[in-house]
């Protein structure tokens, strides 16, 4: 599929969607399509530090608990509650589906980060295995 | 089919089949609680011990009471160590006067057939590891029925739950035909010849079938939480070789009045000196998922135990596991928590088996 271009990917297979000095991020349509069924989403509390690369969350599928992965350093602003009940929309829109939302502290760390047309060669390179 | 796959004891399994043409765990759980959904379970073994003392040699290795087994009949039940500990569990189906099918899990294909070897030599009986001759495929579900029906001449209303038949099947004569599972639901094991050709076409005629009643392919994950849901064990968690029956619960399908059998004495030592832990349900009442493996603690965030098998219900929509406690704190309505990412998250001890499927009127 063709990744929307407005926004950054992870090599865990998030993104991170830039606003000015705030960033939006949730999970790929390949990650919710690897997971299955996604029953159960942990995010931290607003207010909570990120720190890039390191774990921030779970993701739950019926088999398998997959953590979260920061794509940048920063403090959570805003958290997604539906997802606390209805965390089968990341399922049916993964692009759409936020987690949560922060203010970057160092947004130079994006550009480490791939461009929609990189992760979509580094998914049909996962997918071969 | 486009499954994704995983190693299960040697063999390439399904986990789930894509949503696509109907799969994904939660997608074939409802589909085998509400309509009918098809596994394939030939990676299960089969033993068939044959001879003038076939009964007693069941009899010394098995648990139940095999000779309550009418020809046809099957029963649930397991092979103990001299400890009453588990070496498996098995279902014994009686096919002949002096003819018995065990049917064994897959991982422990091996070990069980060389114990049932090694412990029935006295008896005057053939034993034969039959496991790469069959295909073993399930139909499960209140269509089970309706589907399988189509396409044998062997009379499926006529066979009660837990017994067998043979028939006609897909143009293929005498075959296997059980109504027996691991789903909780009505449903269908079939033993068809393990060749590819005859599996793959069998396969796909049962699929064709059952179009009209929604037939999904289920993989292993449907597999679990459906048996979980009917609390019905699983080797190397709920029962083990170093756990007994008592602890298990299995209680009814362990028939001490039996003469002698391997595992008997140590049983009767267990339940005189007290049976220490307990396996028991547990719903969870605060917001996680309890695994395999977590900690169960107690209001103290003492570890008091451990679960053995945990995961999302999908049709009764709640987070359920099952554990092993202390005796002393097993009775239902207990408050407990399980540790989930060093966090202890609220439970509690519920009646089980969690999921009953409804009785047919007719």
């Amino acid at each position: 599929m063709a990744y929307p271009t407005d926004r950054k990917y992870t090599k865990e297979h998030e993104w991170i969607h830039v606003d000015g000095n705030s960033a939006t991020v949730g999970i790929t349509n390949y990650a919710q399509e690897s997971l299955g069924d996604i029953v159960f989403v942990e995010t931290p509390k607003v207010g909570a530090e990120l720190s890039a690369g390191k774990t921030f969350g779970t993701v739950e599928s019926v088999k398998a608990v997959s953590d979260l992965f920061a794509p940048a350093s920063g403090t959570v602003t805003e958290v997604n509650g539906e997802l606390a009940t209805s965390p089968e929309k990341v399922n049916k829109d993964a692009h759409g589906s936020w987690m949560v939302k922060m203010t970057l502290k160092n947004p130079k760390e994006l550009d480490a980060l791939l461009s929609a047309a990189d992760y979509e060669k580094f998914v049909a390179e996962e997918a071969g295995h | 089919m486009g499954a994704k796959m995983v190693e299960f004891n040697g063999w390439d399994m399904p986990v789930e089949y894509p949503a696509s043409i109907g799969g994904g765990i939660i997608a074939e759980h409802m589909a085998v609680r509400t309509g009918v959904g098809i596994f394939d379970v030939s990676h299960m073994g089969d033993i068939r011990l044959a001879g003038p003392q076939a009964l007693a040699a069941v009899q010394h290795i098995s648990m139940n009471d095999a000779s309550r087994l009418a020809i046809g009949q099957a029963q649930y039940s397991a092979l103990l160590y001299p400890q009453g500990t588990f070496v498996d569990d098995v279902i014994v189906h009686r096919l002949g006067e002096d003819e018995y099918l065990l049917v064994i899990n897959a991982g422990t294909r091996e070990k069980d057939f060389n114990w049932v070897r090694d412990n029935t030599r006295q008896f005057n009986c053939a034993v034969e590891n039959l496991s790469d001759e069959f295909t073993q495929i399930a139909i499960q579900g209140p269509k089970g029925v309706n589907l399988l029906q189509k396409l044998t001449d062997a009379n499926l209303s006529a066979v009660k739950f837990y017994w067998v038949t043979r028939g006609r099947l897909c143009g293929l004569d005498n075959i296997l035909v059980g109504r027996t599972g691991y789903t909780a639901e009505d449903g269908f094991e079939i033993y068809i010849p393990s060749d590819e050709a005859t599996s793959s076409r069998v396969w796909n005629e049962i699929l064709a079938a059952g179009k009209e009643f929604g037939v999904v392919p289920c993989g292993l994950g449907a597999r679990n939480t459906l048996r979980l849901e009917g609390k019905l064990p699983l080797y190397g968690h709920e029962i083990s070789d170093t756990i007994n029956v008592w602890e298990a619960g299995l209680d009814r399908f362990c028939k001490m009045e039996k003469p002698d059998f391997i595992g008997r004495g140590a049983l009767e030592k267990a339940r005189a000196a007290g049976v220490k832990r307990t396996l028991v349900g547990l719903e969870m009442t605060g917001r996680g998922i309890a695994r395999d493996g977590y900690k169960v603690l107690d209001s103290g965030d003492r570890e008091i135990g451990y679960v053995t098998s945990g995961s999302p219900a999908p049709f009764l929509k709640k987070n359920i596991a099952l554990a092993y406690v202390p005796t002393e704190i097993s009775d239902v309505g207990t408050a407990v928590k399980v540790e989930i990412r060093g966090q202890g998250v609220g439970a509690v001890v519920v009646p089980t088996p969690f999921y009953k499927r409804p009785k047919k009127t007719s």
